[in-house]
């Protein structure tokens, strides 16, 4: 039998062609995209939560939440991607949570971030490594 | 919460499984006289709650050889704790007699000597005599299965799994949870779960589409015994897409979600629950780790890594039940719970001896009756094994071996893969190989043997990928299964290293050269993940390799060089 190209990336050992290494080529792009968002200030931690699989199931839609309670938006970022930007949530005054989910492709094992500004204007980050791969057998 | 003496009575309650014969002691008569139902069965009863552990029985009904890993690294915080320490290491460890029936049952050492005095363990007939007589003494124990039970043999692909689901009902579980039975299929599947009489739990099995809890599977189920209210919480294999054909259940996701699970604990503490298990399939370390993130978790019964540890790992105030696979050992826990709160514990590690261990007549007929129509085609001799067969380990074992030289030589292959999973009995020298025996260790819904041409530099990939899922030190990002076992390939990995750094020195082994990353080779594997696939089933191939080969013997493997920091 003959396989394509497509199908050998999934013969069933665990092939998972370029995807499987790590993705940094896009890292000025990324630290861009943050500057842009905070304006160049100072980042801290807590306060938003990014929740995403360990190991996607499947890379091209790859389920994500995040939640920032008090959040004024909140940017998501792939950071390995080609074009890291994914979305900016914008939460307006009457917004009942600022919880957002939706699903993004990824092109490889990376990053994902989560950059929320908060109601004061300070911001804080989350980011989570989302694992891509084919797969093999488990016990 | 668990006191010193708490502990030092779990500890003492298994060590009362050692003993028995003396070293070097190994004549069948003497391991006889030493062990007795009795012994094995022995535990002084203790508090108010009894749960039965059973997991990764993997479709074996009748008694099996099964050796334990001699490799099982750990890597990051886990390297060298347990369950990643083996053989003489792991005796030191517990306080293991060599050559005793322990060391028999938990480590790989001496295994053919100590098999002769032994014999065969497990069996579901043995299991359920240890199961009547845990409920003589405590009629209202919880018996939970961890999953991995309705896939592995010759009669559970022809049955479609009804014959592990007629098995097993006659044991009458309490509760399950899942990973392989996925595989027959969603609609099989469903079939199955609801047509049993006990509860099908999974608070992480997800709908795909909507990405919330899935119909059928409930995340948990509440149970009062001995006056006190528990809620067994479920936990599926969380890479099941991954891992398996996800092709095969498109509706369903899966992932640890820990932070569902913290909800689901959350819930059931509100609902008034005193105590609180989860029957798991994640594997030992994802477990470990998850004990010391979800508060609230009183015990974790742990499946899918198939390790047999006599005594509860503690973590926080969660303790980790291993039970081992194959139906070789049922785990008893004693707990005392009062005023919600769990109070102490008494673990056992319960061997199924075979031979000692009386078979209960009911399950006996009820085994019989699920293979009777297959007994012909169980029992076909093939060929003989002068080799000891056995798959256990992070690396090839013998029967991986044997797979990959039929690979090869019956496809006509330069390179084989086959795939590291932990499940497959073992064979020792001098047995017969039956057919069944060869169904024990390649049954499964995608059985196909491919054959295709893999580039060099997409088989560093493959090794690449599949030592990331096993050796990256974080368990959440493990599979928990083993190194892919490769035939006609060898090569150096260094565990410690990140991933696309830790193979190096592909070699061809037929001619002995370096592994050109721009040539293609001819591979040939089987298991694919891929839909459609196509090729003749594994067993197939394997069968008429051994029927060619008349009595198979293998040299030891020497191809995988293993770096270990």
């Amino acid at each position: 039998m003959s396989f394509t190209r497509r199908q050998s990336l999934a013969l069933g050992l665990g092939t998972a062609a370029a995807v499987a290494l790590p993705f940094r080529p896009a890292l000025a792009a990324v630290e861009d995209d943050i500057a842009a968002f905070t304006g160049g200030a100072e980042v801290g931690s807590g306060g938003v939560t990014l929740t995403a699989p360990e190991i996607a199931e499947n890379g091209n839609t790859v389920p994500i939440e995040v939640s920032a309670p008090g959040a004024a938006s909140i940017l998501v970022l792939a950071a390995g991607n080609p074009n890291p930007g994914v979305a900016t949530f914008n939460f307006g005054p009457l917004a009942a949570s600022q919880t957002a989910s939706t699903r993004i492709r990824l092109a490889g094992t990376q990053d994902v971030v989560a950059i929320a500004k908060m109601a004061d204007g300070s911001f804080a980050s989350d980011r989570k490594e989302v694992k891509v791969t084919i797969g093999g057998c488990g016990g | 919460m668990i006191s010193r003496r708490d502990f030092l009575q779990a500890a003492m309650a298994s060590a009362a499984l050692y003993g028995g014969s003396g070293f070097g002691n190994w004549s069948r008569l003497a391991a006889q006289q030493a062990l007795t139902q009795d012994d094995l069965l022995s535990f002084e009863k203790f508090g108010n709650v009894t749960l039965v552990h059973v997991t990764d029985i993997h479709a074996q009904l009748k008694p099996i050889w099964f050796r334990e890993p001699e490799i099982n690294l750990g890597v990051g915080k886990n390297k060298g704790r347990v369950p990643h320490i083996t053989g003489a290491e792991f005796r030191r460890f517990y306080g293991i007699e060599d050559g005793s029936p322990s060391h028999y049952a938990l480590s790989y050492d001496d295994f053919v000597a100590l098999g002769q005095g032994y014999g065969r363990m497990g069996g579901l007939d043995r299991v359920s005599t240890v199961v009547n007589a845990i409920r003589a003494d405590r009629p209202d124990a919880l018996l939970l299965d961890g999953g991995d039970t309705w896939h592995g043999s010759y009669t559970c692909y022809q049955t479609e799994g009804q014959d592990m689901v007629t098995a097993m009902n006659a044991l009458k579980p309490d509760a399950m949870t899942f990973h392989w039975e996925f595989t027959l299929g969603t609609q099989r599947v469903l079939e199955h779960v609801q047509s049993l009489p006990f509860a099908a739990l999974g608070q992480n099995i997800f709908d795909a589409e909507w990405d919330e809890p899935a119909e059928y599977f409930k995340p948990y189920e509440m149970f009062e015994r001995g006056g006190v209210k528990i809620a067994v919480i479920g936990q599926a294999f969380p890479y099941m897409p991954i891992a398996n054909p996800g092709w095969m259940f498109p509706e369903y996701s899966f992932g640890v979600r820990d932070e569902h699970m913290q909800e689901m604990v959350d819930e059931v503490r509100g609902q008034g629950a005193e105590l609180v298990v989860v029957l798991s399939h994640n594997g030992f370390d994802v477990d470990r780790k998850m004990a010391g993130i979800v508060s609230g978790i009183d015990v974790i019964l742990s499946g899918h890594t198939h390790d047999a540890l006599p005594e509860p790992v503690v973590v926080g105030e969660t303790i980790i039940i291993a039970s081992g696979s194959n139906g070789k050992f049922v785990s008893r826990v004693d707990l005392d719970v009062r005023d919600g709160q769990m109070l102490g514990f008494r673990h056992k590690l319960i061997p199924v001896f075979s031979d000692v261990i009386a078979p209960d007549p009911a399950m006996t007929t009820v085994i019989d009756e699920i293979r009777a129509p297959y007994l012909a085609d169980l029992e076909e001799v093939v060929g003989t094994t002068d080799s000891l067969l056995y798959r256990r380990g992070n690396f090839n074992g013998s029967w991986d071996d044997l797979i990959c030289q039929a690979l090869l030589e019956e496809r006509e292959a330069e390179i084989a893969l086959s795939p590291g999973v932990r499940w497959g009995p073992s064979l020792m020298p001098g047995d017969p190989i039956k057919r069944e025996d060869i169904w024990n260790v390649t049954s499964m819904t995608y059985g196909e043997a491919y054959r295709t041409e893999m580039t060099g530099e997409f088989l560093k990939i493959v090794l690449e990928d599949v030592g990331d899922n096993l050796f990256n030190p974080d368990p959440y990002y493990q599979q928990g299964g083993d190194m892919v076992r490769t035939g006609g390939l060898g090569y150096r990995i260094d565990i410690t290293k990140p991933q696309g750094e830790r193979i190096s020195d592909m070699t061809l082994l037929k001619t002995g050269e370096a592994i050109d990353p721009a040539h293609s080779y001819v591979v040939a594997g089987w298991a694919s993940v891929n839909e459609g696939t196509e090729g003749p089933q594994i067993w197939d191939v394997v069968e008429s390799h051994i029927r060619r080969m008349g009595t198979v013997t293998l040299d030891p493997n020497n191809s995988v060089q293993v770096v270990t920091g």
